[in-house]
């Protein structure tokens, strides 16, 4: 196992009002992705444990596109991975931000 | 002194004569199969033994593999698919010597390695359409080996739905004095349809079990994933829809078989039925079952048929091509006649890009041979009748251009995953196929489709335009800003790529509206080869491998 973490500065707070979502599951080739509403507007964090050890540059490049491309700020991702390809990952990082989308609370 | 001009002839009467000692009228018996190819086979002839990608005369290619070399040896076999083991054993035994083909599905590595090793002295590889052409310029066939469902006794053969080959290998070889031999699977008083006239078969032998057909188009909806889907979705909306291709033709991987079978979801939400993917060069895939059922689809011409799917077609004679009989009617050359010249768009996957754009199913351990993507994904540069895709994409690629004298362009996408099986990555900086090319001294690299044709490359990641990059740098860009977390893809310019996305040169899942919540197996219209026989009322009878229930 290993432990990730990637903090980003967001250029707007994620749309929506809900307040935590989650998405995947846990199995190889997968991820489950837990998606708070607990940070400031223009803040993101990503915390990753991983069972593919060695690929945080990959997981850098994936976390800083998807921070780029859809700004998900005051969201705090807990990714827990059971070494999905990089595709998977942003896919679900996608979809956790699009439930957070959501007004039903 | 009187000159001939009919010395062929002649040495093809004296061969049936030869030949026809061994059988009644044109039949033959199985166990004189070998004997009737040493009648007939003279050394260095040339031999086409029908191997299609699907159908298998693999009776005849026995028979043969047991001649007296002292009879018959070193052959020059121009035969499209390479596809049973006793193809190469042809080889190994000295039986053959030279080999033109076009495809060599599970023979690939062992092909590879007997060119290696100069066991099999190489003309080329070929696309079907082209090996079939050159069947009439300058490797005619001495004598065709072929396989057709049944005959009668004057030689007249019904070749089922899986026609393929056939008529193109029969039409080459008969009326240019070769000899027609067909395996059987039944002598019968009457044929359903004459596929094949008799004059055309000399002789005829009954094997003791039907010839082999491989199920090569079926695709279990089960295996399907998410990210095909979201492929899928990104073609739908990204291009069938901007472009309204209604005449096209699919691969036959996972991501088509994706699309295929979200035409009646995701495609019904976006209001695109009647308005894309009516009209198909393709063989019955059972994926596009619940398209056809949820009238999608108009019509549908095949290269050749798919087990299983026999009772179907007979019952959709509205969509595909059938004879009086009712059962389907495949002709490969034709319907890759249809898809180089008639269809506005032919997507598939490939196993890797590089990056001009060129694409390889090669490894340089197999030579998988061409079949027919190339013809399908080429531009026809001999086509002249207008359809507003062509137009469109000609317009793209060349706005400046006077209308009236501009080209279109067939539009060629390519599409797949960033990693593939076992993590291979799509997009490499140089194609496997070059190394091989090297290593087998090859004059051609087997580049299955070029750059140059390409117009779209289509991944999770997004479509690139290559119809709008201005030039070798922006298409470069455009290819690696879709090739996701690959080395490739992280070797981007970043705001080369932003500035080509501004352009809609590069379009991503977001730009396009696409929800990355629907890329959920629950879009497919059927999740698993049983949904598919439900789909078609109980008309479809998957293969046994297929049935897990």
């Amino acid at each position: 196992m290993e432990d990730l973490s990637f903090s980003h500065k967001a250029h707007e707070r994620a749309v929506g009002t809900k307040n935590i979502a989650i998405i995947g599951v846990v199995a190889s080739g997968n991820l489950e992705v837990l998606a708070e509403r607990i940070l400031p507007d223009t803040e993101c964090l990503v915390e990753i444990k991983t069972a593919a050890e060695g690929f945080g540059d990959v997981w850098d490049a994936v976390v800083a596109d998807f921070v780029e491309r859809t700004s998900p700020g005051g969201l705090k991702f807990s990714i827990n991975d059971g070494g999905a390809r990089p595709d998977t990952v942003s896919l679900r990082l996608a979809q956790a931000v699009r439930l957070m989308e959501d007004n039903d609370q | 002194m009187t000159t001939s001009w009919q010395h062929r002839r002649e040495a093809r009467n004296a061969r049936i004569e030869a030949g026809a000692k061994l059988a009644r009228g044109k039949i033959v018996e199985a166990r004189d199969a070998t004997s009737l190819m040493e009648a007939v086979i003279r050394p260095g002839d040339r031999v086409c033994l029908e191997g299609d990608n699907q159908k298998q005369a693999d009776l005849l290619s026995s028979a043969l593999l047991a001649v007296n070399l002292s009879k018959v040896r070193d052959l020059h076999m121009v035969q499209s698919g390479v596809v049973l083991p006793e193809h190469l054993d042809l080889y190994d035994h000295g039986v053959a010597k030279r080999l033109d083909f076009a495809y060599s599905g599970p023979q690939s590595a062992r092909i590879a390695t007997m060119l290696f090793g100069g066991k099999i002295e190489l003309g080329a590889v070929h696309t079907y359409l082209e090996l079939f052409a050159r069947y009439f310029i300058d490797l005619t066939p001495n004598v065709a080996l072929i396989a057709a469902v049944s005959a009668d006794r004057d030689g007249n053969l019904y070749t089922g739905p899986n026609t393929e080959d056939t008529p193109t290998v029969v039409e080459a070889t008969a009326f240019k004095d070769g000899i027609v031999i067909a395996q059987v699977n039944e002598i019968v008083d009457k044929v359903p349809r004459v596929d094949i006239p008799g004059d055309r078969v000399q002789f005829v032998v009954k094997a003791d079990k039907p010839f082999f057909v491989e199920p090569l188009f079926t695709r279990d909806p089960a295996a399907i994933t998410e990210m095909q889907i979201l492929t899928a979705m990104l073609a739908i909306k990204g291009v069938y829809a901007p472009y309204g291709v209604r005449r096209l033709n699919h691969g036959i991987g996972f991501n088509t078989a994706a699309i295929e079978l979200l035409l009646p979801t995701y495609g019904e939400n976006l209001g695109l039925k009647g308005k894309v993917a009516t009209h198909f060069a393709l063989n019955p895939h059972p994926a596009l079952i619940p398209a056809i059922e949820s009238g999608w689809v108009e019509q549908i011409h095949s290269f050749g048929s798919e087990v299983g799917m026999e009772d179907y077609i007979r019952a959709r004679s509205d969509i595909f091509f059938t004879g009086p009989d009712g059962s389907l009617r495949s002709n490969r050359a034709f319907s890759q006649v249809a898809g180089l010249y008639a269809c506005d768009m032919f997507i598939g996957s490939t196993l890797q890009i590089d990056l001009q754009g060129n694409s390889s199913t090669v490894t340089t351990s197999r030579i998988a041979g061409f079949g027919g993507a190339p013809n399908m994904g080429a531009d026809a540069r001999g086509r002249r009748h207008p359809s507003e895709p062509w137009l469109q994409a000609g317009r793209e690629a060349d706005p400046e251009a006077s209308p009236l004298v501009r080209r279109g362009r067939k539009l060629v996408v390519q599409i797949g995953e960033t990693f593939g099986d076992k993590n291979a990555p799509l997009f490499v900086e140089e194609l496997d196929a070059l190394a091989l090319a090297d290593k087998l001294n090859l004059e051609l690299a087997p580049v299955m489709i070029y750059g140059d044709d390409v117009t779209h490359i289509l991944t999770e990641e997004g479509i690139a335009n290559l119809l709008l990059c201005r030039d070798a740098d922006e298409r470069e860009q455009a290819i690696r800003g879709v090739a996701g977390y690959t080395e490739v893809g992280r070797g981007r310019d970043k705001r080369m790529v932003q500035r080509l996305r501004e352009r809609g040169v590069i379009r991503r899942p977001e730009d396009l509206g696409i929800d990355p919540l629907d890329a959920d197996r629950r879009m497919l219209a059927a999740r698993s080869i049983k949904d598919l026989v439900r789909w078609s009322g109980g008309l479809y009878a998957p293969p046994p491998q297929f049935r897990n229930w």
